[in-house]
């Protein structure tokens, strides 16, 4: 099967780019490719550990009735679905932009790369998508 | 008191995330403290304003999103608190949602008068 190499820029909860990009992560692995993602500026919050979910007091709804969900567990899915497919998930964060903002406790399975590890698996990589900020 | 205009003019930035909008959120929030506040819908963002739009089924790997948005249900409870929401009736048009094909209680604008809309207003907020 061919591999996907994804860049993904946004932040967490501000941009539509993020779900499209988890919705074409998570079809590729149900598909059975190997999936690289390259997580550079805000996106590598995306797998930051210590999300919390929250109540919605606007709607009266306790955390529990909200069931707010986090990147962190869409990501945690995505590794879960990809050990249960039998394919590698590969999701590497930028690590200067984790140190800049202090998001270094990620979900298992997150690693620290570079531009260059990007650049590495893009050129291995038979299909490539980077979505960037807008 | 001011009387505030919140202004939606870039939707769907992350509502799946947030389970709503989070500028309709916020002026829930401001109305709910107290505040006097109009919402207008222009651009983009008056599909807000179409009823029935769902946006449940998303999943990633095992995650269900069990509560998707309903920014329809919101703007309704947005206006059963006492705050009037305008749409920018050609950007309807523009998109093909007619006057009539909107959720009840939302108020047309024309663009012509969006200037007199934030005149009317003591302070703007752009989302």
């Amino acid at each position: 099967m061919p591999t996907v190499t994804i860049g993904l820029m946004d932040p967490p909860y501000e941009s539509s780019n993020t779900v499209t990009g988890l919705r074409i992560i998570d079809a590729a692995l149900r598909k059975g490719h190997q999936v690289n993602v390259f997580l550079y500026e805000g996106a590598v919050a995306l797998g930051f550990a210590e999300q919390k979910p929250h109540a919605n007091p606007v709607k009266g709804k306790t955390v529990e009735e909200f069931d707010h969900p986090n990147p962190k567990e869409w990501v945690a899915a995505l590794f879960e679905l990809a050990r249960t497919s039998g394919v590698k998930l590969d999701w590497i964060n930028c690590g200067l932009c984790v140190d800049e903002r202090g998001v270094d406790k990620q979900v298992e399975g997150a690693r620290r790369g570079s531009p260059a590890d990007f650049w590495k698996l893009a050129e291995a990589s038979q299909g490539f998508l980077f979505i960037a900020t807008r | 008191m001011a009387r505030y205009l919140s202004v939606v003019e870039e939707p769907y930035r992350a509502t799946i995330e947030e389970q709503d909008d989070t500028a309709v959120w916020f002026t829930h929030a401001m109305r709910n403290a107290g505040a006097e506040v109009t919402l207008l819908l222009r651009g983009d963002a008056v599909a807000y304003a179409a009823p029935g739009q769902d946006a449940r089924g998303l999943r990633f790997g095992a995650r269900e999103v069990k509560m998707a948005p309903e920014i329809d249900q919101d703007l309704a409870a947005l206006m059963a608190r006492g705050v009037t929401v305008y749409v920018v009736s050609e950007d309807a048009t523009d998109r093909g949602l007619r006057e009539g094909g909107l959720i009840p209680g939302v108020e047309h604008v024309a663009r012509a008068h969006v200037a007199r809309l934030f005149a009317d207003h003591d302070r703007v907020l752009h989302w």
